[in-house]
This record gives structure tokens, C-alpha cells and sequence, in this order.
């Protein structure tokens, strides 16, 4: 168990983490990243596992089945967006080419 | 030995997740990011299959099965248009999963200190609120419900639901030894109905344009619920991830609130939607002048330079291809094409970005707000692609409009307005739009892939 001080110290290092990370983001990853962050929270499903994982009662594993399974969807689904967001930023560096001709007067 | 091995797979997940969030600050590296983040992922769901004195293994593998089946499928089918509403139900999901886990620890015998016990019951609330409230947003951004509701005393009964939600948080917290079955389970069950229902509550007053706001919100809210459960289940890979998604999620609510010019409390507390539409029949001078498709691909054709202003209504119709060909096409007549993007185009910040990478749009045609403002007094035509509020000059100079103050693109003075709209009505946020009315603007009625269609064969024939 993380108990007392070394609680709080995690909390306050990670909370400091997190915001260092968001500080310097350009608006057009602001949804990318959004998005991103919504895939790392579903580590959710470690402990939705966890509480499955040590149901003895059916109430208990009726939750935590269904704990685990929005824990999955949340995991898989913001992956899965976020991937396809994060693909388009590829096209774009490899097609930059052509948007010269736009500066100067033909 | 296995128990240090699982920890040790925690430790790799939530470095990756920490590496993996930083490269995704940066385009060139954000890819790659989203890469390590899975690869953490992974790392620690397989590990959890081997922790000790676990059963239930079976039913494990079906939810996983059955939860990992359905959202992939959904997440690579749905439009990149629908991208923020897919955003908000898996983070209502991950909310939801938070809430079950305190659910089920407090059914659990084990449940330990009372510390533990606030910390989940805390996480459960958040956990719940994020969950129904992300299904509101859904369901909103999905176009399921239309209206915003809004009644007297609305911000008191919703301050009552919550009180009465903490109440009884209290009460299950100091019941926290033992089974809670009996009035006991009652009182657990009632708790979360009400944190349930005070999510639908203050979800449903909330106009739609403001919800990107919300959904950056209920993801900070998300993370810190599962931080909270994770100091329930003594797991470090939780507390730090839910709390540096936590954390980044609340300084991100703030930036895009801020891109609106709207303050945090303004946005949940104002019912901004709402209102916006009963000032519909404000009077507006002048009249709407329609164009032909021909005469606006005419004036583009021979001008020097067009700033595209795109918008929700370019997304919603699939254009942004079509409209990438018609600015090649001007390109070619040696025009200067320009795409210009207001922070809040689309449906969230960057979300527009995201929508021309797609069609191929490059990068460094693309300017943002700050940087394209000043040049439109030189352009000759301003193409606006259903964009609406982002482009209305009421932001500028009516300070009794709601989006009085919000950063607008300066369409007005542009040498023309060309603007692409689907009918004559209001915008998102309800609010009349002078610029129609303007002389120097040019209304073209129709869906924006039929009318930038039109556009090309206009520009083709000169």
C-alpha cells in the first residue's frame, strides 16, 4: 500500500508531470493530445482487473466484469482514435512540396 | 518474485505513458508517442494476468474480448468529423470503470483505513459524474438531443443533488468495514444514482458549442478518479497516470476555454446555448446577397490572393477534398491560396487541423489566428466554408452578444466575403451573423461539396 507523505509526494510530482507536459503544446494537438491523455487514464482497466480478479460474490463480479469491460472499450477506443487522428499528421510532412507554388506568381 | 516483476512492468508502463504523452506535445514526434503509450498499455494489462491470488480469469477474458471488440470497431469506422464525440464516450466509460471499482471494493470485506475509504468514495463520485455526464456530451455532439435545457433554480436543484450525493458519501464512508448489504448497500446504491443524475444535470444546460470545454473537463476529471481508485488498490501505475492525465486535462480545459474567451464557471454554470438562441430575432440591418457559384469562382480566379476560412460545416460535408482541389486549382492560375483556422474550428481545438491533413492540405498553408488576421485587408476574397460564429464581427463590437470578446478571423475586411452556407439560419451557438448582411459579402446557398464542386468547374472554364 502507498500510504501517508509518499502518497501525497506522488500525487503533487505527477500532477507537476502532467501539467509540464501540457504546457507547450501547439493548438493543433490540443484534440490529438486530448484524445491521447483519455487513452492513458484507461489504465483504468489494471484495477477494474484487479477488483474482477478478487470477486467472490456474484454482485461483486458482475461489477467488476462490467468494470473491466469499459476499462477495455476506454484503453482500445482511445487508442484506436488517436492513432487515426496522429496518421494524418504523416501525409502532410511528405506533401509539402507542392505548397510552394502558392507563394509566388505564376 | 512475480510480485516485483509486476511492479517492475508498472514502472515500464508509466514511463512509457509519461514519454509516450510529451512525444505527443510535438507533431513531428507524435505518432511515435501514441506508440509507447499502447506499448505501456499492453505491458501492464498482461502483467496484471499474472498477480497473484486472482480467480475469475474466464470472465476476465470475455469482458476484455468483448470491450476491446466493440470500441475498435467502432473507433475505425466512425467519421474523423465524429472524432470528439468518440473522444468523450470512452472517456465516460473510463469514468464509469473508476466508479465500478470503488463500488466493488466497498462490497469487498477487505476494504482497509478509512483514508483508503474517502480516497474511493471521492473517485467514485468523480468517476460517476464524468461517466453520465460524457454520455450527455455524446449523445449532444451525436445530434441526439438538440436542445439545451435550462429552468429556474436549475444551478440550486443541481447544488442539492450533489449535497445529498456527499451526504450520503459520508455515510458510506464511515460504514466502510464490512459488507454493505442491507440499508447499508441502499445507501451505496443511492449514492451513485445521485452522482449519476448530477452529471445529466450539468451536462444538459450546456450549449454545444462549448462542449470540446466540457469533454477536456470530464477527461481531467477521469484521470483524477482513477488516481483516486488507484490509491484504493495500491497501485502506483494508476495513482501516477490518472493523475498526470488529471492534471494535464485541467490545464488543457483552461487553454481551449481561453481560445473562446470564455472562463471555466462561464461555460458550466451560464447555460450559454440556450440563451443564445432566444436573441434570434434581434434586428439586423441590411440583406443577404446571393452569388452564383460561377461569379464567386470568377472573382477567385482572377485575384491575387484567397484566404479559405473553413468550418464545421465543411467537415460535416466531407468538402475539405474538394476544396483542397480548388485551391490547387487557383494555386495553378497563380493565385495565392492561404488556409486560415480559427482555434475552436471544427469541434474542438486543432480538430480542423486534423480534418485538412487528411484531404492533404500541407502544413505551411495553414495559419492560425494570430498569424492570418492582419492579412485580410489584402486579400481579394475571403472564401468562409460553413464557418458561422468564429467569423461573426458581433465578437468584435456588440458587447451585448453572447460570444462578445471571443477572438474572431476579420472576414469583414477582406476585399469580398464569399461565404458557403448551407441555409439561411443561425449558427451553432443561435447568434445572428452580421457579416451576411455586410455589402462586400456574397452568399453562395448549398451543401459545400456540391457548391466547392461547382467552384472547380467554375475556375476550370476561365
Amino acid at each position: 500500500m502507498i500510504e501517508g507523505f509518499a502518497a501525497v509526494y506522488i500525487f503533487l510530482l505527477a500532477a507537476f508531470t502532467g501539467y509540464e507536459i501540457i504546457s507547450k503544446v501547439p493548438v493543433i494537438l490540443h484534440t490529438p493530445l486530448m484524445s491521447g491523455s483519455n487513452f492513458v487514464h484507461g489504465i483504468v482497466v489494471v484495477g477494474a482487473m484487479v477488483a474482477l480478479g478478487s470477486a467472490d460474490t456474484t454482485p461483486e463480479r458482475i461489477i467488476g466484469f462490467l468494470a473491466v469491460l469499459l476499462g477495455t472499450a476506454n484503453a482500445v477506443g482511445g487508442y484506436a482514435v488517436t492513432e487515426r487522428m496522429l496518421e494524418m499528421f504523416k501525409s502532410t510532412r511528405e506533401k509539402q512540396a507542392p505548397a510552394k507554388a502558392g507563394g509566388d506568381d505564376v | 518474485m512475480t510480485s516485483d516483476l509486476i511492479q517492475a512492468s508498472y514502472i515500464a508502463a508509466t514511463v512509457l505513458f509519461i514519454l509516450g504523452l510529451k512525444s505527443m506535445s510535438s507533431p513531428r514526434t507524435a505518432r511515435r508517442g501514441i506508440i509507447w503509450a499502447g506499448v505501456g498499455m499492453l505491458v501492464a494489462v498482461v502483467a496484471t494476468f499474472f498477480a497473484p491470488n486472482m480467480t475469475n480469469y474466464l470472465l476476465m477474458v470475455i469482458a476484455v474480448a468483448i470491450g476491446a471488440t466493440i470500441a475498435y470497431v467502432a473507433a475505425k469506422r466512425v467519421a474523423m468529423t465524429d472524432m470528439p464525440q468518440m473522444v468523450a464516450i470512452y472517456n465516460g466509460m473510463g469514468g464509469g470503470a473508476a466508479a465500478l471499482i470503488a463500488a466493488a471494493e466497498f462490497m469487498h470485506p477487505t476494504t482497509t483505513s478509512a483514508s483508503f475509504a474517502i480516497l474511493g468514495v471521492i473517485g467514485a463520485l468523480i468517476g460517476s459524474i464524468s461517466f453520465s455526464g460524457s454520455m450527455i456530451a455524446f449523445a449532444k455532439l451525436q445530434g441526439l438531443i438538440k436542445k439545451s435545457f435550462l429552468f429556474p433554480g436549475q444551478n440550486i436543484v443541481n447544488l442539492l443533488v450533489l449535497a445529498a450525493a456527499i451526504v450520503l458519501a459520508v455515510f458510506v464512508t464511515l460504514q466502510h468495514t464490512g459488507h454493505l448489504t442491507g440499508p447499508n448497500g441502499l445507501a451505496l446504491g443511492l449514492f451513485f444514482g445521485l452522482s449519476l443524475i448530477y452529471g445529466v444535470l450539468m451536462t444538459l444546460p450546456i450549449g454545444g458549442a462549448d462542449m470540446p470545454v466540457v469533454i477536456s473537463l470530464y477527461n481531467a476529471l477521469t484521470g483524477l478518479a482513477v488516481a483516486f481508485e488507484g490509491y484504493v488498490l495500491g497501485n502506483a501505475a494508476l495513482i501516477i497516470a490518472g493523475t498526470v492525465v488529471g492534471s494535464a486535462g485541467f490545464l488543457l480545459t483552461q487553454l481551449m476555454a481561453k481560445a473562446m474567451n470564455r472562463s471555466l464557471g462561464n461555460v458550466l454554470f451560464a447555460g450559454f446555448g440556450a440563451k443564445g438562441g432566444q436573441e434570434l430575432d434581434e434586428a439586423v440591418e441590411g440583406s443577404m446577397k446571393e452569388m452564383a457559384p460561377d461569379d464567386a469562382a470568377i472573382s477567385m480566379a482572377f485575384g491575387q490572393k484567397v484566404i479559405v476560412v473553413p468550418g464545421y460545416g465543411m467537415a460535416v460535408a466531407q468538402a475539405q477534398h474538394k476544396v483542397w482541389e480548388l485551391a490547387k486549382l487557383l494555386q495553378d492560375k497563380g493565385v495565392q491560396v492561404k488556409f486560415a483556422i480559427h482555434p475552436v474550428a471544427g469541434r474542438m481545438p486543432g480538430h480542423m487541423n486534423v480534418l485538412l491533413a487528411e484531404a492533404g492540405v500541407p502544413y505551411d498553408m495553414i495559419y492560425d489566428l494570430d498569424e492570418i488576421n492582419g492579412e485580410f485587408p489584402t486579400a481579394d476574397v475571403a472564401l468562409v466554408i460553413g464557418a458561422n460564429d468564429v467569423v461573426n464581427p458581433a465578437a468584435r463590437d456588440d458587447k451585448g452578444s453572447p460570444i462578445y470578446g471571443m477572438p474572431i478571423l476579420d472576414v469583414d475586411k477582406a476585399q469580398t466575403a464569399v461565404v458557403i452556407k448551407r441555409g439561411r439560419g443561425a449558427g451553432f451557438a443561435g447568434i445572428e451573423n452580421k457579416l451576411f448582411y455586410a455589402d462586400n459579402t456574397r452568399m453562395v446557398y448549398g451543401d459545400a461539396q456540391d457548391v466547392a464542386s461547382k467552384l472547380i468547374a467554375g475556375v476550370k472554364k476561365v
